[in-house]
């Protein structure tokens, strides 16, 4: 049971992450994630769907037949968004200003419905919001990481208008790194955001090639 | 009474939709008066960046009516103190920028000089275009307290007018200059109309 529950963490957040390896939901993930404030911001929001639909969905499963699956689905994912959505319109206005129409668009996130059919349809309640969890966090961390590169080479700070996330008291949490006016023009724009997620999945495959290469030299010595 | 299968199917794809818009409409009820105040609340706040609000008295953002010029609608709030016109608040948009529509917000006094002119919506180049903003440089200040006496002045250098362009963008400014000229001019020409 526990080693399920792992895997189910691993898998979201590294060995399966929607961003990075299954490359869903890039639309919000270009476009957003100029700032690490905006990401964090899609991040939360995207994690809390995946949570929310596959809870419902997980706990509707019985009543859903296979055949109306696919509308159920839109219908509970839609569902979900629209709510979040007024919430952060009354609650995180500014933020809600800035992420616009991406927050309406979590809809068309693919890893969304994705994981209501693969998982969510088939497990039980726990696990599904493990699930949803550990692929939201795994999609987050994504995101956070392309913010925070792009707004550093960009504009040369980060965590520039934290307070539209946290509050006043976050105003000065914002960290300048360099000069704004030498940084990258080219990371705020959207090629930024190709170039940048291209390295990103470079990075992770770099690393997990390297970790292979370690593991198969030690398990050679030992034969 | 038995049902076919497609028909259970529908059913139940109606009755849940009929749960989810149920779940929607309650959030949309217990959210809706926030909204609303949240949207009152920004839209005065940028209303207050091209007038002090010590200048007038009136409840400006239902004080508003609708124009038309060449094409554009236009909203105006207008400014009263003690009941006399202070000033009008046009919101004016020009399709001349680089990238988009670029939304502005002119506050121009009954004299006929521009109190302040700020950019509400823009998606012009960050780093080039986006001098535009308060936030970036001071570049929009530049119309505070102007009059239009000169058409020929009203344009940028390059042009052959007073305005400064940036480094590397002259299409944003020169879109900016022409749009609060045109909207000074019809201010101007309509003023009675406005404050009637």
């Amino acid at each position: 049971m526990r080693s399920d529950y792992s895997k189910i963490l691993s898998n979201g957040l590294w060995h399966n992450n929607q961003a990075l390896v299954a490359l869903l939901g890039l639309c919000p993930l270009l476009a957003v994630s100029n700032t690490v404030i905006n990401s964090l911001g899609l991040g939360l929001a995207t994690t809390l769907t995946l949570i929310l639909s596959n809870l419902l969905v997980s706990s509707l499963r019985q009543f859903i037949l296979p055949e109306i699956r696919l509308p159920l689905f839109v219908l509970i994912i839609a569902g979900v968004v629209t709510i979040i959505e007024l919430i952060m319109h009354a609650w995180f206005y500014e933020l809600y200003k800035i992420l616009g129409i991406f927050i309406p668009l979590i809809v068309t996130n693919c890893a969304i419905i994705g994981r209501a059919e693969v998982f969510a349809s088939k497990n039980r309640i726990m696990p599904s919001i493990l699930d949803g969890l550990a692929m939201g966090l795994g999609f987050s961390f994504a995101l956070i990481v392309l913010g925070g590169f792009r707004e550093l080479l960009g504009s040369g700070t980060l965590l520039t208008q934290a307070d539209l996330l946290f509050g006043d008291a976050a105003k000065d949490w914002k960290i300048n790194v360099f000069d704004g006016n030498s940084g990258i023009l080219l990371a705020v724009l959207p090629p930024g955001a190709f170039i940048g997620l291209g390295l990103l999945i470079a990075l992770k495959n770099a690393f997990e090639l390297r970790l292979k290469a370690t593991k198969s030299a030690t398990s050679k010595i030992y034969e | 009474m038995t049902f076919s299968p497609p028909t259970l199917a529908a059913l139940r794809i109606g009755l849940f939709s009929f749960i989810i818009v149920g779940l929607v409409s309650l959030v949309y009820h217990g959210t809706k008066d926030k909204i609303a105040d949240n949207e009152r609340r920004a839209l005065l706040q940028s209303l207050q960046s091209v007038i002090d609000n010590r200048r007038y008295d009136n409840d400006l953002i239902h004080d508003k009516i609708q124009l038309q010029s060449s094409g554009q609608a236009h909203t105006v709030y207008r400014a009263r103190q003690a009941g006399k016109p202070i000033a009008a608040i046009i919101t004016s948009t020009t399709t001349q920028g680089y990238n988009g529509d670029i939304d502005l917000l002119i506050a121009i006094n009954v004299s006929g000089t521009i109190n302040a002119v700020r950019v509400l919506n823009h998606r012009e180049t960050p780093g080039l275009g986006d001098a535009i903003e308060l936030k970036k440089s001071n570049w929009i200040l530049s119309f505070n307290q102007l009059t239009i006496e000169d058409l020929e002045q009203w344009a940028v250098k390059r042009d052959g007018g007073n305005f400064d362009q940036f480094t590397g963008a002259t299409i944003t400014p020169r879109a900016i200059v022409n749009e609060v000229k045109n909207t000074t001019l019809f201010f101007q020409q309509y003023q009675h109309e406005i404050f009637q």
